[in-house]
C-alpha cells in the first residue's frame, strides 16, 4: 500500500485511493458503493479542512513520495465529493453511456 | 425582465441582422449535407491543431487525424523553431509515415528525421526526402521532387493552425477583429494542461450550440449548486453581458459571481475548503500583465466572469476572469458523431494546495461536461426523426443561429463556387 506522511496515518485505511491518474480515480468512484464513498469522504474531508496550511507548505518541485500519495488521495476526495455532496449516486445522473476521459494530465 | 442592457434594436438577434424565425436542423441530420460541410468548411478553413508548447524543441512533433478534412497531418518544429505541417504520407508507396501501434491513433514525440516504417525512406524536419533505401534500384529518381506534401501551417498567439486550402486568407486576417482583440493575452504562461476527450453521438454543431448559450445552465446543471442558490439561479434565468460577431466568428461575454462567491454558504463544502470551482481558482495567479487585452470583457462590466469565443468552425476559447483558459474542439467523424476535446490551461501550481485547487476546477468541468454531452445524443436521435423540423430559438441563443447560418452560408457559397472566409460584418451596424 502507498504510504502517507506520518501525521496522516489515520488515512492509511484509504491508501487505495492514492491513484496518480484522474482516469483511475473516476473509475474507482464508479466501482464503489455510496457507503464506501461516504466513509472515505467522512474520514478525509475533515483532514483536508485541517491541512490546508500544511499543503501550502509542500512545494511540488521535489515533492516526496509520501506527500505525492497524500496529494493523490485528496485528489480522489475531490472526485468523490460530487457523489457525496451533490449526486447521491456514484455516476453523474443521466450521464448514461457518456464518457469524458482524460488524455493529458500533469505528472504531479 | 432584462438585467443587462440590450442593443437599440431591442434584441441581440435583430442587432446582428439575423432572422428571428424558428430554425431547421436539417443541416445536422443529413450525411449528404455533412459531405458538403467537409468540402466547404473543413477543407477550406483554418483548423487549430494544437499549441507551440506541444513542440518544445527541434524535432518535436505530433500527428492529428483530421477525419472531416479527409487527412492525417504531422506537425513538426524545425531547427529555426518554426512549425511545419505535412500530410502524413510517405511519397514512396503511400504508407502512413508517423504512427505507433495503431495507425488511426494520434501520436507525438521527438525525432531527428522521419523514417517510414515500410522501406526506410527518410525525410528531414522541413519535409525534404533525404534517403532512399537502395536508391540505385530506382529509375531516374530525383529526391527533390519527392518531399513530404506540405499543408499550410501558421500560428496565432502560440496556437498552431493548418489549412488544406492553398488559397485561404492568412491566419491573422482570418482571426479578424475578435482575434485581434485578445492578442497579447499571456497564453504562453498557462502551461499546466489537463486535456479530456469524448466520442459524442451528435452532429458537431450541436455541441457548439450547447456551449454558445448558457440559457440551459440554471436548469440542466441545477443540482451542481447548493439548493438555495440553484433556486435563485433558476429564478433569474440567464442573460449574457454582451454578444459580438465578426464574420464567421462569435463571442459570448458572461458574468461570473462565483469566483469568489459573496457568501461561502452558497457553495459546496469542497469548494469552500479549496477556494475553487467551475469558474476556476478563486485566488487568481499573477499573469504579469497590467491590464487584459481590450477584447476581453467587451461591455466593461464589473461582474464579468468569462468570455467564450468561437473561431469558426470548431475552435472555442474560453478566457476566465481568475486567469486561466479553456479550449474546446469539435472534430466531426460523421453527420451524427464527433470527437470533443476539452483542454484546461493553468499557471503551473507551486504547492500541493494550489494543485488541488486546480484539480477541483478540472473535475468540475468534467462533471458539467458529462451532463452536457449526454443531452446531445438524446437531441440528435430525436431531430433525426424529423417529427419536428422548426425550432424556436430565443435571444440568448443568438450565437446558435449565427453558427448554423454561417455554416449553411459556407456550404451555399461552395456550391455556388465562391469563397466566404473573409471576415465581413454581417451586422448592419459597423
Amino acid at each position: 500500500m502507498p504510504s502517507l506522511p506520518s501525521q496522516f496515518a489515520e488515512l492509511e485505511p484509504f491508501a487505495d485511493w492514492c491513484l496518480p491518474s484522474e482516469f483511475d480515480r473516476y473509475a474507482k468512484r464508479l466501482d464503489s458503493t455510496m457507503d464506501e464513498l461516504q466513509a472515505f469522504y467522512d474520514a478525509a474531508f475533515p483532514v483536508l479542512e485541517a491541512s490546508t496550511d500544511y499543503l501550502k507548505g509542500v512545494p511540488l518541485d521535489g515533492i516526496s513520495t509520501e506527500d505525492q500519495n497524500l496529494l493523490w488521495l485528496f485528489s480522489s476526495l475531490i472526485t468523490v465529493s460530487f457523489p457525496v455532496e451533490v449526486w447521491r449516486q456514484p455516476r453523474v445522473p443521466e450521464s448514461g453511456p457518456a464518457a469524458l476521459d482524460v488524455v493529458v494530465e500533469p505528472a504531479v | 425582465m432584462a438585467f443587462f442592457p440590450k442593443p437599440a434594436e431591442g434584441s441581440w438577434t435583430e442587432h446582428f441582422g439575423l432572422d428571428t424565425a424558428p430554425v431547421s436542423y436539417d443541416d445536422s441530420i443529413s450525411p449528404e449535407h455533412y459531405g458538403l460541410e467537409r468540402e466547404a468548411i473543413f477543407e477550406k478553413t483554418w483548423l487549430n491543431v494544437g499549441r507551440m508548447e506541444q513542440l518544445p524543441r527541434t524535432g518535436s512533433y505530433f500527428t492529428r487525424e483530421l477525419d472531416a478534412a479527409g487527412t492525417s497531418v504531422v506537425i513538426v518544429r524545425d531547427k529555426s523553431g518554426t512549425a511545419h505541417a505535412f500530410h502524413n504520407i510517405c511519397r514512396h508507396r503511400g504508407n502512413k509515415l508517423v504512427w505507433q501501434d495503431f495507425p488511426q491513433e494520434e501520436t507525438s514525440g521527438t525525432c531527428r528525421q522521419f523514417t517510414c516504417k515500410y522501406h526506410g525512406w527518410r525525410y528531414d524536419l522541413e519535409g525534404a526526402l533525404t534517403f532512399v533505401q537502395q536508391q540505385s534500384e530506382f529509375f531516374d529518381l530525383d529526391l527533390s521532387e519527392f518531399g513530404l506534401v506540405p499543408v499550410r501551417c501558421e500560428t496565432w498567439q502560440g496556437f498552431i493552425f493548418v489549412n488544406l486550402d492553398a488559397d485561404a486568407v492568412p491566419l491573422d486576417q482570418y482571426m479578424g477583429r475578435l482575434g485581434a482583440g485578445i492578442e497579447g493575452y499571456p497564453f504562453e504562461k498557462l502551461t499546466q494542461v489537463h486535456k479530456y476527450r469524448a466520442e459524442v453521438g451528435s452532429n458537431w454543431k450541436l455541441f457548439i450550440d450547447a456551449f454558445m448559450e448558457f440559457y440551459h445552465a440554471p436548469v440542466l446543471h441545477a443540482k451542481q449548486a447548493v439548493e438555495s442558490e440553484s433556486t435563485k439561479l433558476q429564478g433569474f434565468g440567464y442573460e449574457a453581458l454582451a454578444y459580438d460577431i465578426d464574420g464567421p466568428h462569435a463571442v459570448v461575454s458572461s458574468w461570473g459571481g462565483m469566483s469568489p462567491p459573496k457568501d461561502e454558504t452558497m457553495v459546496k463544502p469542497i469548494e469552500r475548503v479549496l477556494r475553487s470551482g467551475l469558474f476556476g481558482v478563486w485566488d487568481a495567479p499573477d499573469l504579469g500583465i497590467d491590464e487584459l487585452p481590450p477584447g476581453l470583457n467587451p461591455s466593461g462590466h464589473h461582474a464579468w466572469g468569462e468570455d467564450s469565443f468561437l473561431f469558426f468552425p470548431n475552435f472555442m476559447l474560453l478566457i476566465w476572469k481568475p486567469n486561466w483558459y479553456l479550449t474546446y474542439h469539435y472534430w466531426p467523424t460523421s453527420h451524427n458523431t464527433h470527437i470533443f476535446e476539452g483542454t484546461l490551461y493553468f499557471v503551473p501550481p507551486e504547492n500541493a494546495y494550489e494543485r488541488l485547487q486546480q484539480e477541483l476546477a478540472v473535475v468540475t468541468f468534467k462533471e458539467y461536461g458529462l451532463q452536457d454531452a449526454n443531452t446531445l445524443e438524446a437531441t440528435q436521435t430525436m431531430i433525426e426523426t424529423r417529427v419536428v423540423d422548426q425550432f424556436p430559438l430565443c435571444d440568448q441563443e443568438v450565437m446558435l443561429r449565427h453558427l448554423h447560418t454561417t455554416a449553411r452560408r459556407y456550404v451555399a457559397d461552395h456550391e455556388a463556387g465562391c469563397r466566404s472566409d473573409t471576415p465581413v460584418r454581417i451586422s448592419a451596424v459597423s
